[in-house]
């Protein structure tokens, strides 16, 4: 076991086994090294649940005494979570959690989540404030629109502004997406992890830094302005690496 | 007069041979309103039931055994919701009673705890055009019947004619639950198929009996 040895592992459930394998694959990216099982389709490969697959997937991720967060696709794959959990022995079932979240939003959030170490009932609770990071329901046919992305004033050129101490102990700075696809999902889940080890509350344009989704949802771009707002011991650190890290691109320029 | 061992393997025949035969309904319900296979699902749970049946080394000895084995043969093999419902509603209905041959209360009290366990793994209620429909009408008709003092198979009887007219009834809903449920008011006009295989696998058990007697 190294160091980064996650307690928590997520087991991923959907009637498809490609749409299962992605789901892992792109949680994976997200969150290396955290054990995320595939149990998609149904045992010769069509579409459906296999009571057989996911009841050896549970095992398989709470093996060496794991815990155990299950996503879940459309319904009839949380029913077959739930009966392989009655007929499991109790202490295995003991350590699962049935989430109730979108499927692919639900496991990104836990995956990032269960990369910090975070107990199961952390994890879960990750899991399942994914479905909160949609707006409400939209009307049809209003005219709304995806989330504005932030941009600089038009016309202007995009400008970052250094670190200042506000009265009320709060650190803000302005600075400049220098990457190509701007605030995705690397990035975000760059972000996340970065600041899960220092003790401060930090915004993005109004948006919780901690939460991979949230980060994801302001659809930044090259050249939008991120405006930083940090709280807590640590705020000044936490805002000067999240600048460094905007400016450096990520790693993607 | 009351239901054995034998009875409980005639009805899983009877059930496999009805499936069967409107495999091709059950499939074209579920077309309409749902993702098409439930007949295919049903049809592949209940053969490989049966092969279990005639796979045993003796026969079961109790209705209990007979009904665990249908529940987690179903379980395994039938995919979509079909599977952990019925899969749940023959566990339950397996540990509803301790005797091994059942009188009219032990009908009712299999029965119910079917239905408690498809209301509990599925938590839909009635009205909601779903198999719940189907057996919550078959039940009270059941419960009617012993409190009558009605005989097994008479029992099983009404049970049967309070599942065809629960199936029924789901065709003018609008489906709240399940895949049919993101159809919306599309799924109006439409026999729920879930509530259709329960009617076929209540008539089965009511022939079972009535054949035993």
């Amino acid at each position: 076991m190294t160091d980064r040895w996650a307690p928590v592992a997520l087991v991923l459930v959907s009637h498809s086994r490609a749409l299962a394998e992605g789901a892992v694959e792109v949680a994976a990216q997200m969150a290396p090294g955290v054990r995320l099982v595939a149990a998609g389709g149904t045992d010769d490969g069509g579409l459906g649940t296999s009571f057989d697959r996911v009841d050896a997937a549970l095992r398989d991720a709470t093996a060496d005494g794991r815990s155990a967060v299950v996503v879940a696709d459309l319904g009839s794959a949380v029913l077959t979570a739930e009966s392989v959990l009655e007929l499991m022995d109790e202490d295995v079932a003991a350590r699962v959690r049935l989430a109730d979240a979108p499927f692919v939003e639900g496991a990104v959030a836990a995956a990032v989540t269960a990369h910090g170490k975070a107990d199961l009932a952390t994890v879960l609770d990750s899991a399942q404030a994914a479905a909160g990071t949609f707006g409400p329901a939209r009307p049809l046919r209003d005219g709304s629109s995806a989330p504005v992305a932030a941009s600089g004033p038009a016309g202007e050129a995009p400008a970052a502004t250094a670190p200042v101490t506000a009265p009320d102990g709060s650190v803000r700075a302005t600075a400049v997406l220098r990457n190509p696809l701007g605030l995705h999902a690397r990035p975000a889940a760059l972000i996340v992890r970065m600041l899960a080890h220092l003790d401060a509350k930090v915004q993005v344009n109004g948006m919780n830094a901690a939460s991979v989704l949230d980060l994801m949802k302001l659809g930044a771009v090259k050249d939008d302005v991120l405006t930083i707002s940090a709280q807590g011991p640590q705020a000044a650190e936490a805002v000067a690496r999240l600048v460094a890290d905007v400016e450096a691109g990520f790693g993607e320029v | 007069m009351t239901l054995d061992a034998a009875w409980a393997v005639d009805w899983v025949r009877r059930s496999a041979a009805t499936v069967a035969e409107h495999r091709d309904e059950l499939v074209e319900l579920d077309r309409q309103i749902g993702d098409g296979d439930h007949g295919e699902n049903l049809d592949r749970g209940f053969r490989a039931v049966v092969a279990k049946l005639d796979g045993l080394d003796a026969p079961p000895a109790s209705v209990g055994d007979v009904l665990r084995l249908v529940a987690t043969t179903l379980m395994s093999t039938v995919g979509g919701a079909a599977g952990p419902l019925y899969g749940t509603a023959y566990l339950r209905a397996s540990k509803s009673g301790t005797a091994t041959e059942l009188g009219p209360d032990g009908v009712v009290a299999l029965l119910e705890a079917a239905l408690d366990g498809i209301v509990t793994r599925g938590r839909a209620g009635a009205g909601e055009k779903t198999m719940v429909d189907a057996w919550t009408p078959a039940v009270a008709a059941a419960v009617d019947a012993a409190d009558h003092g009605a005989p097994p198979s008479a029992v099983l009887a009404a049970a049967a004619r309070g599942a065809h007219d629960g199936a029924e009834s789901t065709v003018p809903l609008v489906a709240t639950k399940g895949r049919a449920s993101y159809l919306g008011e599309r799924s109006a006009g439409h026999l729920d198929p879930g509530a259709r295989s329960s009617e076929l696998i209540l008539v089965a058990a009511a022939e079972a009996a009535a054949a035993a007697d």
